[in-house]
C-alpha cells in the first residue's frame, strides 16, 4: 500500500508524460486526479492505522534501496510514515487531489494538458519523497525534486520571455537556499554522524538535560547552531523568507493550480516542515531559533505591508503566502511547533482556496488578473465569492474560522514563549492588522463594490470541477481550526483537546514553559485587543476601497513616497540586480575577457613567442651564405683547438 | 752549411705553409666567385702539402710524401667534379657569385 | 589477455576499415564499436570487485635493460573507465554519423587509434608503457580537430597539442629520473608503478626544490593541464569549440578524465609527503576551477563555449574531491569523472544535433525552440538537469559526495565550491531559457521546418539518458566496484604517512622530518 501512496503519483506522471503531445484535458486530468485519488485514499488507509497504534508505536518504516553508501555514510531511500508525515501527506494528497481536479475545468483549452498534469502529479511525488524520507538526503531529493517541478511548472507558458525568466529566477533563487541545506547536511553529520532524522533527533530527545540548559552553549559558532542556521538558509530558500522571497510573487506565472498547490499550499511550507521535523535539533541551538523567529516576524511584516498596494490579484495572494510563512517561522522560532503545524494546515486550505477561487476569477476574466478591472463580481460568481468569504475570514482570523486558532496561537506563543518576546508579539501582531487590511481590499475590489469590469468581458460561474474543490476546501478552511484547537480558547469549550497537538506529541521535544498565574487573562486581553483591531483594519480597507474608493485615490496622491516605495515592494528586486547581479555578470564578464584571455593566454601566447623569437634569432645564423658557413667552422675549429690546448 | 742566420729551416717552409693558407682561406671566405673559391682551396691544400712535405723531410718520415701524394690525387679528382658542378651552375644560371646561392637559408 | 585484447582489437578493427570501401567505413566502425563494447563487457565477469588486488595482470618483459616491461592490469579506478571509454565510441560513431562527409574513413581509423590508446592508459601500469598510450591519444585528436573541426581548427588543435605536449613531456622526465632512483633505491632500473610506489623520495618540508617536490609538480602539471584545472584551462575551450561533435564527445566524456586519472593512479600514491603539502592549493585550485568555471560560463554566448567552461567547472569537482583525500572525496571524484563522460558528451551531442540543423552556435541566434523540437528539448533538459546535479541523476552523487568529502577536509573550500551549486544552475537554465524558452529567435524562425530528432539520434542518446537515471537512482552498483581500491589508495596514504621516512642512512641530510600533518 505504500508503494501505491509513494508511486501512484509518479505513475500518473509517466503515463501523462509518455503521451505529452495530447490535446485532451479530460483524458489526461482523469488520469492525473485518478493517481492523485489512489495516493490520498492509501493515505488515509495509513492514517486509520496509525490511528489504531498506540501513541508511541505509530510509526512505519520502508526501505526500498541503498542508495548512497560510501565508507560510514549511508543514505537509504527509506521513508517514515509517522503522525507528522502522515498530517503532512494527507494534506498533500488531499489538497492536492482537490486541485487536480480544480485544474481538469482550469486547462481545459490549453494546448498542452497532459504535459501539465504529469507535471503536476510528478511535483507530487517529490513531495511526498521529501516529507516521508526517512533522512536528509532523501528529503533533499524530494526538496530539489520540487524545486524542478515548480520551475517547469512556472515556466509552463515558456513562449512568454517573462514566465520563463520566473521560472528560472524560482530555481536559482531556490538553489541558493538548497546549497544552505547540503550545507546543513553535512555539518549535522558532523556533529551527529549520521543523517537519519531518527538518529539526528533521538540525541537530543534522550538528553533533556541539555535541553533543560538553553541548548548548546558556544554562541554562534557551535555546529548544531551552524547547522541550524544553514538548513535555514535552505527553508529561507524554500519557503520564500527574507532575503530569499522575491521569487515566490513573480512564481505567479504560473498557471494559477499550480500557485495553488505548489507556492501556497505544499512546497513552500516544507522549511516548516523540515524544522518541525528537527524540532529537537533546533531546540538545542537557541540563537538559530531566535534566527528564524525574527526572520520569520519580519517577513510576516514586510510581506504584509507590500500586499496593502499590490493590484494584481494573484501578486496580493502571493505576498499574503510569504507573510503567512513569516507566521510559521515566528511560530517554529519561538518553539511553538505544534502551533507551527496547524497553521500550516489551516493555510493549506484557506491559501488554497483563496488561490483556487482566484483562479476561477482569473479564468472567468479571460486571464485578466488585474483587480482594478473587476469588482462587484459577487453577482456573477456566487459560489466563487461565498467560498472566497470563508477564506478571507480565515485568514485574517475571524473568531472560529479556523485561522483563527492557529495564528493566534503562534501569536500567543511568541508573547508567552521563554523563546519569544514582545517585539516579536509586537510584529506578528502589526503583520495581523495588515493581513486583515489587504485581504479586505482585496475582497473589496474584487468582489464587491461597484463593477469596473469591461464591457467586453462577461464573468461567469465556472463548472463543477472548479467549484467542488472549492466548496470542499472552504469547509475545510471553516472547520480544520477545531482539530487544533489551543489550551488557552479551549478552556471556553469546556478544555478541548488539541487534537493535532496530541497527535505529533511523541515526536515534539518538550521544553519548560512558564505558567504564571495570569497566562489565561493575559492570552484573552491581547487576543481581543487582536480581534478589535482587525475588525478596525477591515473595516477601514472595506470603506476605502468598496464605499469610498476616491478616499483611496487621495491618500495615495497625499504620501506618494510611502505610496511608490511600497508599491514598488521596496525596490528589492532592483537592488538585488544592482547589488548582486548585475555586478556578477560584470565581474564574470571581466574574469571571461580579461583574466582568460588578456592574462592566461596572453601568458601563453608570450611564452610561445619567446621560444619561437628565440628560434628565429637562431634562424639568423643559417643564411645560406657558404662563406658565413666555412666562417663558423673555422671558429669552432679554433674554439675546439683553443679548448684542447688550455686543457 | 750556411750560417744559421740565411738557414732556410723547419720555420720557414711552416711559415710559408701557413701564409699560404691563411691566402686560401681568406680567398675562401671573402672571394664571391666560385672559381676563384675553388682555386683557394686548391691553394690551402697545397699549403697543407707543403706542411706534410716539410714535416716529412725534416722527422725523415715518408708518409708526408705519400700523404701529399695522395692528397694531390683527390684534390685533382675534387677540382674536376667541382669544376664540373661549376660548369653546370653557370649553365644553368647564368651566374657564379657564390651570394646568388642561397636558397638553403633557414 | 582480456586487457591486451581490448587495447588491440580498436586496431585490427582499423585494418577492417581501411579495407573497406569508403561507404562502408561508417557502419562497420559502427558494428566494430558496438562488438568492441560487448567484448569488455566481459570485464565483469573477470573483475572481482571485492578486492583492491589488480586484476587480469599481463606482464612481459619488454626492454629489460631499461627495465621496461608490458604490464597491463586493472583495478576498481580504471574498471569503469574503460567501460566508459567502449560505451562512448559507439555513441561518438552514431553522433557523428551525418557530420563527418569528408575523408570518412581517415575519420574512423582516428576515432578506433584514440579508443586503443584511451584504454591503453587506463590499463598501462608500467609508466612508460602509459606514457606512450597518454600521448598516442593526442595524435588521432590532433588530426580529428585539425581536419573535421570548424574555421578555426588548425589554431584550436595546435593549441590543444602543444598545450598537453608541453605537460606530458616534462612528465616523461620525471618518469626517467624515477626509473633511476628505481635502481638506487630498489636495486634495478623499473617504470613499473608498483615500484615508483614503494620509493621513498626525499622530501623536505619548507624547501621547494625537493627531489619529490619537483616531481610531484612535474607530474601535476601533465595532469592539471589534461583536466585542465584553473589556470590551465584555456585550450579546451577553443578545442571544443572547433572540435567536432564526435570529437568534443570523445574530448569531454573521456580525454580529460585521463587527467584525473593520473592524479589518481600516479600523484596522490607516488608523492606521499608532496600532496599532503600541497593539498590546500590544489583544494582552491579546484574550488576556483568551479567558481571561475562557471561565472565565465555564465557570459559566454556560443553554447558549446558554455558547455566547455561548465567542464571546466565540473572538472574543478572532480580536484576538490581527489584532493579532499577521504573516501567520500575520491568516491564522488570517481563517480563524478563517470558522470560528467555521461552528460557532458550528452551535451555535446545534442549541441551538435543542433548545429548540423541551423549551423549556429551562438546562444543569442536561439529563442522558442521548445516548440519547433518538444523531443529534442526533452533530452536537453534531462541532461541539463543532470548537469546541475538535480538529485535522482548522475550528477548529484557525485557532486554531493564531492563536497560532503571535502566538507570534512575543509569548511572553508567546501563552502566556496557550494557556490557552484548556485552557478551551475544559473548559467545552464540561463541558457535554457534564453534557446529554448520565449519568443522564436532569428535562427528559429529562419528554419521554421526544423527536424526534430531523428531515429538514429534518439538511439544514440537514449542509452545516456538511460545511464543519467541509472546512476542517479542506483550509484552503488558504480561505487562498489572502485569501493576497495579507493579504500587501499586512502589506507596507503596513511600507511605512507606513519613510515615517513627511512630512507638509507648515507642520504640522510636529504630526510625529511618526521612532522606530523
Amino acid at each position: 500500500m505504500f508503494y501505491l501512496l509513494l508511486f501512484a503519483p509518479l505513475v500518473g506522471f509517466l503515463i501523462n508524460g509518455v503521451r505529452f503531445r495530447s490535446q485532451n484535458a479530460k483524458v489526461a486530468g482523469a488520469i492525473a486526479c485518478s493517481a492523485m485519488a489512489v495516493s490520498f485514499l492509501s493515505a488515509v488507509a495509513f492514517f486509520f492505522q496509525l490511528k489504531g497504534l498506540p501513541a508511541d508505536e505509530r510509526v512505519f518504516k520502508f526501505v526500498l534501496f541503498n542508495w548512497i553508501q560510501v565508507a560510514n555514510f549511508s543514505a537509504p531511500m527509506s521513508f517514515t510514515i509517522d503522525p507528522l508525515s502522515m498530517v503532512m501527506t494527507l494534506i498533500i494528497t488531499g489538497v492536492g487531489f482537490l486541485i487536480h481536479l480544480f485544474s481538469v475545468g482550469y486547462m481545459d483549452h490549453d494546448e498542452r494538458p497532459a504535459k501539465y498534469f504529469s507535471y503536476l502529479n510528478l511535483f507530487v511525488f517529490n513531495m511526498l519523497l521529501l516529507v516521508l524520507g526517512s533522512n536528509l538526503l532523501v528529503m533533499f531529493v524530494g526538496w530539489e525534486g520540487v524545486g524542478l517541478c515548480s520551475y517547469l511548472l512556472i515556466g509552463f507558458w515558456f513562449t512568454d520571455p517573462a514566465k520563463a525568466a520566473a521560472g528560472m529566477k524560482a530555481f536559482i533563487t531556490n538553489r541558493i537556499g538548497d546549497a544552505g541545506f547540503l550545507l546543513g547536511i553535512f555539518t549535522l553529520f558532523s556533529v551527529f554522524g549520521t543523517i537519519s532524522f531518527e538518529g539526528i533527533n533521538s540525541f537530543a530527545m534522550n538528553n533533556p538535560d541539555v535541553l533543560a540548559t538553553g541548548g548548546f552553549t558556544g554562541g554562534w559558532g557551535a555546529p548544531v547552531t551552524l547547522a541550524c542556521l544553514f538548513l535555514f538558509v535552505g527553508a529561507m530558500g524554500k519557503s520564500a523568507q527574507i532575503p530569499l522571497y522575491v521569487w515566490l510573487p513573480d512564481a505567479m506565472a504560473g498557471p494559477t493550480p499550480v500557485s495553488a498547490l505548489i507556492h501556497a499550499a505544499t512546497m513552500v511550507t516544507a522549511g516548516v516542515y523540515m524544522i518541525i521535523r528537527l524540532n529537537p535539533v533546533f531546540l538545542i541551538a537557541p540563537d538559530a531559533m531566535f534566527v528564524v523567529a525574527c526572520v520569520g516576524a519580519a517577513t510576516a511584516l514586510m510581506a504584509a505591508t507590500i500586499g496593502v498596494l499590490q493590484n494584481d490579484i494573484k501578486k496580493v495572494l502571493a505576498y499574503s503566502t510569504v507573510s503567512q510563512l513569516g507566521y510559521m517561522f515566528l511560530g517554529v522560532g519561538v518553539g511553538a511547533f505544534g502551533a507551527a503545524l496547524a497553521h500550516l494546515m489551516t493555510h493549506a486550505f484557506f491559501k488554497a482556496l483563496m488561490f483556487l477561487g482566484s483562479g476561477s476569477v482569473i479564468h472567468a476574466m479571460h486571464e485578466e488578473q488585474d483587480m482594478r478591472k473587476m469588482g462587484g463580481l459577487k453577482k456573477q460568481m456566487p459560489i466563487t465569492h461565498w467560498t472566497f468569504v470563508m477564506g478571507w475570514l480565515a485568514i485574517i482570523g475571524a473568531p472560529l474560522f479556523s485561522g483563527f486558532f492557529s495564528k493566534d496561537e503562534i501569536l500567543w506563543m511568541a508573547f508567552h514563549s521563554p523563546r519569544g518576546s514582545v517585539v516579536l508579539w509586537g510584529v506578528g501582531f502589526v503583520a495581523a492588522l495588515f493581513t486583515a487590511f489587504y485581504m479586505t481590499r482585496l475582497m473589496a475590489m474584487t468582489f464587491w463594490g461597484k463593477s469596473r469590469v469591461p464591457k467586453e468581458v462577461h464573468p461567469h460561474e465556472s463548472p463543477w470541477t472548479m467549484t467542488v474543490p472549492l466548496i470542499v476546501l472552504a469547509f475545510l478552511s471553516v472547520f480544520a481550526g477545531w482539530l487544533c484547537v489551543p489550551h488557552g480558547v479551549g478552556t471556553l469549550f469546556g478544555h478541548m483537546h488539541n487534537y493535532l497537538d496530541d497527535w505529533i506529541h511523541p515526536l515534539m521535544a518538550t521544553f519548560d514553559m512558564p505558567h504564571g498565574e495570569n497566562d489565561l487573562q493575559i492570552e484573552f486581553m491581547l487576543m481581543g485587543l487582536t480581534l478589535f483591531l482587525v475588525f478596525v483594519s477591515s473595516l477601514v480597507a472595506y470603506t476605502l476601497y468598496a464605499k469610498k474608493p476616491e478616499v483611496a485615490e487621495r491618500n495615495k496622491e497625499r504620501f506618494k513616497g510611502l505610496y511608490e516605495l511600497v508599491y514598488n515592494k521596496y525596490w528589492v528586486d532592483e537592488a538585488y540586480f544592482k547589488a548582486l547581479i548585475n555586478p556578477l555578470v560584470r565581474f564574470s564578464q571581466g574574469l571571461w575577457s580579461r583574466v582568460d584571455v588578456k592574462v592566461i593566454d596572453r601568458l601563453t601566447y608570450n611564452i610561445s613567442d619567446m621560444v619561437k623569437n628565440a628560434g628565429g634569432g637562431l634562424k639568423m645564423v643559417q643564411s645560406g651564405n657558404l662563406q658565413m658557413y666555412a666562417l663558423y667552422i673555422l671558429i669552432g675549429l679554433v674554439c675546439s683547438l683553443w679548448f684542447l690546448m688550455e686543457r | 752549411m750556411l750560417s744559421s742566420a740565411m738557414t732556410i729551416g723547419l720555420g720557414h717552409y711552416i711559415f710559408v705553409s701557413g701564409a699560404l693558407f691563411v691566402v686560401g682561406l681568406l680567398g675562401v671566405l671573402l672571394r664571391k666567385n666560385i672559381i676563384v673559391i675553388l682555386m683557394s682551396i686548391e691553394l690551402m691544400l697545397n699549403a697543407v702539402n707543403l706542411a706534410f712535405v716539410t714535416f716529412g723531410y725534416y722527422f725523415d718520415d715518408v708518409n708526408g710524401a705519400v700523404i701529399t701524394l695522395f692528397v694531390i690525387a683527390i684534390a685533382a679528382a675534387e677540382a674536376a667534379v667541382g669544376l664540373a658542378l661549376v660548369v653546370n651552375l653557370f649553365k644553368n644560371f647564368r651566374e657564379l657569385n657564390i651570394r646568388f646561392f642561397e636558397h638553403l637559408k633557414g | 589477455m582480456l586487457l591486451s585484447a581490448l587495447i588491440f582489437l580498436p586496431f585490427f578493427f582499423v585494418v577492417l576499415v581501411v579495407a573497406s570501401p569508403e561507404r562502408l567505413a561508417k557502419p562497420i566502425t559502427l558494428v566494430s564499436t558496438l562488438v568492441h563494447f560487448a567484448f569488455s563487457l566481459l570485464l565483469f565477469k573477470h573483475f572481482d570487485p571485492t578486492t583492491a588486488d589488480l586484476q587480469l595482470v599481463e606482464k612481459v618483459p619488454w626492454l629489460k635493460e631499461l627495465g621496461i616491461t608490458y604490464f597491463l592490469a586493472i583495478d576498481g579506478i580504471s574498471f569503469w573507465l574503460v567501460l566508459l571509454t567502449t560505451f562512448l565510441t559507439p555513441i561518438v560513431v552514431a553522433a557523428s554519423w551525418s557530420t563527418i562527409n569528408k575523408q570518412v574513413k581517415a575519420f574512423h581509423i582516428s576515432l578506433l587509434v584514440l579508443e586503443a590508446a584511451m584504454i591503453g592508459s587506463f590499463v598501462s601500469f608500467d609508466t612508460i608503457l602509459f606514457y606512450i598510450f597518454f600521448e598516442l591519444s593526442l595524435i588521432p585528436m590532433y588530426f580529428i580537430v585539425g581536419i573535421w573541426g570548424g574555421e578555426n581548427r588548425i589554431y584550436a588543435t595546435m593549441k590543444f597539442f602543444i598545450y598537453t605536449m608541453v605537460g606530458s613531456l616534462l612528465m616523461l622526465a620525471g618518469i626517467i629520473y624515477l626509473i633511476f632512483q628505481c635502481d638506487a633505491q630498489l636495486g634495478g632500473l623499473s617504470a613499473s608503478v608498483l615500484d615508483f610506489y614503494k620509493l621513498r623520495l626525499p622530501f623536505i618540508y619548507g624547501s621547494f626544490i625537493s627531489p619529490q617536490n619537483i616531481l610531484f609538480f612535474v607530474f601535476c602539471l601533465a595532469f592539471a593541464i589534461k583536466v585542465p584545472m584553473f589556470p590551465f584551462h584555456t585550450w579546451l575551450p577553443d578545442a571544443h569549440v572547433q572540435a567536432p561533435t564526435g570529437g568534443s564527445m570523445i574530448l569531454a566524456g573521456v580525454m580529460l578524465k585521463m587527467g584525473t586519472y593520473g592524479f589518481l593512479r600516479f600523484v596522490l600514491p607516488m608523492f606521499p609527503q608532496a600532496v599532503a603539502t600541497w593539498t590546500p592549493m590544489f583544494m582552491a585550485l579546484g574550488v576556483i576551477g568551479i567558481v571561475y568555471g562557471a561565472l565565465v560560463a555564465m557570459v559566454q554566448v556560443d553554447i558549446k563555449k558554455l558547455v566547455a567552461y561548465s567542464s571546466v567547472s565540473h572538472m574543478g569537482y572532480v580536484i576538490l574531491g581527489l584532493f579532499a583525500m577521504n573516501m567520500y572525496g575520491l568516491q564522488g571524484s570517481l563517480f563524478q569523472m563517470l558522470a560528467h563522460g555521461i552528460s557532458t558528451g550528452a551535451l555535446f551531442m545534442l549541441v551538435g544535433v543542433l548545429y548540423e540543423r541551423t549551423h549556429s552556435r551562438k546562444i543569442a541566434d536561439y529563442g522558442g525552440l521548445a516548440k519547433a523540437v518538444p523531443i529534442y528539448t526533452i533530452c536537453f533538459m534531462i541532461i541539463t538537469f543532470s548537469s546541475i546535479a538535480v538529485p535522482m541523476t548522475n550528477g548529484f552523487v557525485g557532486e554531493f559526495l564531492i563536497l560532503f568529502g571535502s566538507w570534512q577536509a575543509s569548511k572553508l573550500y567546501a563552502g566556496i565550491a557550494v557556490l557552484g551549486v548556485i552557478l551551475g544552475a544559473a548559467y545552464m537554465l540561463w541558457m535554457v531559457k534564453k534557446v529554448f524558452f520565449g519568443e522564436a529567435g532569428e535562427i528559429v524562425k529562419k528554419y521554421s521546418d526544423i527536424k526534430d530528432m531523428n531515429l538514429r539520434e534518439m538511439l544514440a542518446i537514449a542509452p545516456l539518458i538511460v545511464l543519467v537515471f541509472w546512476m542517479g537512482l542506483f550509484p552503488g552498483t558504480f561505487l562498489k566496484y572502485s569501493n576497495k581500491s579507493m579504500d587501499h589508495l586512502v589506507q596507503n596514504k596513511q600507511e605512507y604517512r606513519l613510515k615517513q621516512y627511512s630512507v638509507s642512512p648515507q642520504k640522510s641530510s636529504t630526510v625529511g622530518d618526521r612532522r606530523e600533518f
